[in-house]
């Protein structure tokens, strides 16, 4: 691991978990999985406090354990997974597109939980819909329910490993830690439960129906014996699944600019019937027959049978790629080509990194940068004289940007003799782009960038402390005040306890912290891109 | 051979490869060595570009910001306990207890975790102050003046005491109420028992401890 991906777990884990359990994780990250007791002296932290903070990151599954041949207990974090947290507000909102509001709060639930039963998430997720819904009006279960069944169908969320079945024997003793498992097919298989209710309110202002609430309350969470009929079965967000979909809608979206709305929605039609038959790293769906393309057309659009054939041949045609033909029966068979890796003949412009590198190029370094990279990526291996010919740049200027390029990693120098004894005065030296190097160095950077940002954020709402808490005050007084009925008069006084320029300096700050927030948000886009790259490059045989 | 301009001073700077293979001519000035690490926050060149608006933007915004804040709320937020005060004072007993660094505050499926993970639960109920005191004096008659005795004797280590109380607990098998009276127990530290407080009707004037004293 970097130490920019540690620095930026760690602030992940300290922001949404607290010190203590960013202790823990930095601890198992930067030294590796180990066991209980080397964890409490490592840290320095009560073993009671280790435990609990395990207790979060296993349940979050952010760290792993396995039980060692001589029966101590190991415990592992998982890096990668601890990156994801910063795409939480990108699962949750696509889920909203997808399966709407039900779908996009079951998904939050479920991140922020780590994973949960599915009655207990249906019930949250109904209890939240009905705060929002008018007075008197209740979220029913069933809607809930049904969309947790669609999410589970289409494999955004799964199952999770569960504890094996243990057979009865007094003579051994139960081991450490159980060993979870599930297999493939059970993975999405959604328990027959018959879940009714509806959801409920929190009541603030109707005192007859609190004490009523409360005693129910009460009796919900003071540990009743009832145990739920799905006891066991737990359920989390299926964060792969999710990446396949941005990189479907990448694909979408590259072929909607590349041809039109129509054939983009043909392969969207391909890609929504392939979403659960595709393999995660295969290259190509499924073969699709015209037939079955055409009936599973969305509702609105009109095209004919005939029409969409012709679609179905010009994306085939395509240099590009986008769509192979695979056979004749059934009117003609269909796949999509989803692999992207350098060795694809097709490059949706959103899903390689060259659209980054440049980006990085131009912002940094200035247009002509950006114009001999370009040369570089269409040319392969340029000499400095070619270099300085084919980008009309003056020789000083482009030699001093090669360097800059050279000592960013961006680009590299291959030597080529044309002696045996690499003399250099009879060798040549090519300027190259290697892609997969540049890649790395700038996912390097975004993750030092987001780290950066972070610890910007922080630090801004740090300065502002004294300020945020005194109009966190004041909002509480209003809120109060308010609910007494107070005149407006008396409410006004309260608000001016916040000064003018104090008010000014509030509004700045919400700004920054605006901006940065959506910042960080804009980096892990191009983390996902770049990530999604280098993993498909080196997966590849 | 090639070796002839080994030595210093001859022809200053120079490579093992032909620098004017990449560029650099007979002459040019090569830029000054550098003497200090590069700045913290070096000179921007050019402004960055916008960041892309939108209603999709704006919504993962406000996502993102809404997530950090309920995180905050969780269980899972790990908070540390109150430091341990250098004094005991007498308000001591009268505030709500602190989150205890030993207790876990949501109640995670323990057949899926590590056994040496176990720890015990804090159970989150409302107004238990009031509604436990009656309880209470009710329930627990010799156990509780046993283990009040001993509790007592090792008051000084109240740590340990603690320790032990929730070992013995532990052995025991936990019921609710002898749970909840651990916590009220090691929470309260003062040197009365809550439950013999108060109402003195309930007890006579032989308390277990005062015998020493004379009664009148």
């Amino acid at each position: 691991m970097t130490q920019a991906e540690l620095r930026l777990c760690s602030l992940l884990l300290q922001e949404h978990f607290g010190e203590i359990v960013e202790k823990v994780g930095n601890s198992l990250l930067r030294t590796g999985p180990r066991p209980l007791r080397l964890l409490v002296g490592d840290t320095g932290l009560l073993p009671d406090q280790v435990k609990k903070a395990l207790c979060v990151l296993i349940q979050h599954n952010l760290v792993r354990y396995e039980v060692q041949p001589r029966g101590s207990v190991e415990y592992e974090a998982q890096s990668e997974r601890i990156l994801r947290i910063l795409r939480y507000p990108r699962y949750i909102y696509t889920a909203k597109t997808l399966y709407g509001d039900p779908g996009e709060l079951l998904v939050e639930e479920l991140l922020l939980h780590g994973h949960l039963p599915m009655s207990c998430a249906v019930a949250r997720v109904a209890d939240r819909l009905t705060e929002t819904m008018e007075e008197g009006k209740t979220m029913d279960y069933t809607e809930v329910s049904s969309t947790f069944v669609r999410l589970a169908d289409t494999h955004f969320i799964q199952r999770c490993p569960i504890v094996p079945e243990s057979p009865q024997s007094t003579k051994a003793p139960p081991p450490p830690a159980p060993a979870l498992a599930i297999d493939e097919k059970d993975m999405y298989v959604v328990p027959r439960l018959s879940l009714v209710g509806k959801g409920k309110r929190r009541h603030s202002c109707n005192e007859e129906e609190e004490g009523e609430h409360k005693a129910k309350r009460q009796k919900q969470e003071g540990g009743t014996s009832e145990t739920p009929p799905d006891d066991g079965i737990y359920w989390q967000v299926n964060l792969e699944r999710f990446h396949q979909h941005f990189r479907d809608q990448a694909l979408v979206n590259a072929v909607a600019s590349r041809m039109d709305q129509t054939s983009s929605e043909v392969v969207r039609t391909m890609l929504r019937m392939s979403e659960v038959t595709t393999a995660s790293g295969a290259s190509h769906t499924q073969p699709l027959s015209s037939n079955e393309i055409f009936r599973s057309l969305p509702a609105g659009y009109n095209i004919g049978k005939q029409v969409l054939d012709q679609y179905l041949a010009l994306l085939a045609d395509d240099p590009l790629e986008f769509v192979g033909k695979s056979g004749d029966s059934g009117g003609g068979t269909y796949t999509v080509k989803v692999t992207w890796g350098p060795g694809a003949s097709w490059a949706p412009r959103s899903l390689f990194p060259h659209p980054s590198l440049i980006l990085l190029l131009l912002h940094r370094f200035g247009s002509r940068c950006a114009r001999i990279f370009r040369l570089l990526l269409r040319k392969k291996h340029l000499e400095q004289k070619q270099v300085e010919d084919f980008a009309m740049i003056p020789a000083k200027e482009a030699k001093d940007m090669l360097y800059r390029m050279l000592s960013e990693n961006l680009v590299s120098l291959q030597e080529i003799p044309k002696t045996p004894d690499h003399a250099p005065s009879r060798t040549f030296y090519l300027y190259t782009v290697n892609v997969m190097a540049a890649a790395r160095m700038l996912l390097h950077r975004c993750y030092k960038s987001v780290a950066n940002l972070m610890e910007r954020r922080q630090h801004e709402m740090q300065e502002n402390k004294r300020l945020l808490d005194k109009s966190q005050r004041v909002e509480a007084i209003l809120a109060s005040m308010q609910a007494t009925g107070a005149e407006a008069a008396q409410l006004h006084e309260v608000e001016e306890m916040i000064t003018g320029p104090e008010r000014q300096q509030l509004e700045t700050l919400k700004r920054n912290v605006n901006k940065i927030d959506a910042s960080e948000n804009q980096v892990d886009e191009t983390i996902f891109v770049l990530e999604s790259f280098i993993e498909s490059t080196t997966k590849r045989p | 051979l090639s070796m002839a301009g080994r030595g210093r001073g001859r022809g200053r700077g120079q490579m093992t490869f032909n620098v004017e293979a990449v560029g650099i001519g007979k002459g040019d000035a090569l830029p000054p060595p550098t003497l200090q690490p590069s700045p913290l926050f070096p000179a921007l060149e050019r402004r960055a570009a916008p960041l892309p608006g939108g209603e999709e933007g704006e919504y993962m915004l406000a996502l993102k910001q809404e997530l950090r804040r309920a995180m905050r709320g969780l269980p899972y937020f790990v908070k540390p306990g109150a430091p341990r005060r250098d004094i005991e004072r007498y308000s001591d007993k009268y505030q709500l207890s602190s989150p205890v660094d030993s207790a876990i505050d949501w109640n995670p499926d323990w057949r899926r975790l590590p056994r040496e993970l176990k720890i015990r639960v804090r159970r989150l109920r409302k107004g238990r102050t009031t509604s436990l005191v009656p309880k209470k004096y009710v329930a627990l008659d010799k156990e509780e003046t046993i283990k009040k005795l001993e509790s007592l004797e090792k008051k000084e280590e109240e740590v340990t005491s603690e320790e032990e109380e929730e070992k013995e607990e532990e052995e025991e098998g936990k019921e609710e109420e002898e749970e909840e009276y651990d916590e009220e127990e090691h929470e309260e530290e003062t040197d009365y028992v809550l439950s013999y407080f108060d109402n003195g009707e309930s007890f006579g004037p032989d308390s277990d401890d005062n015998g020493d004293e004379a009664v009148y």
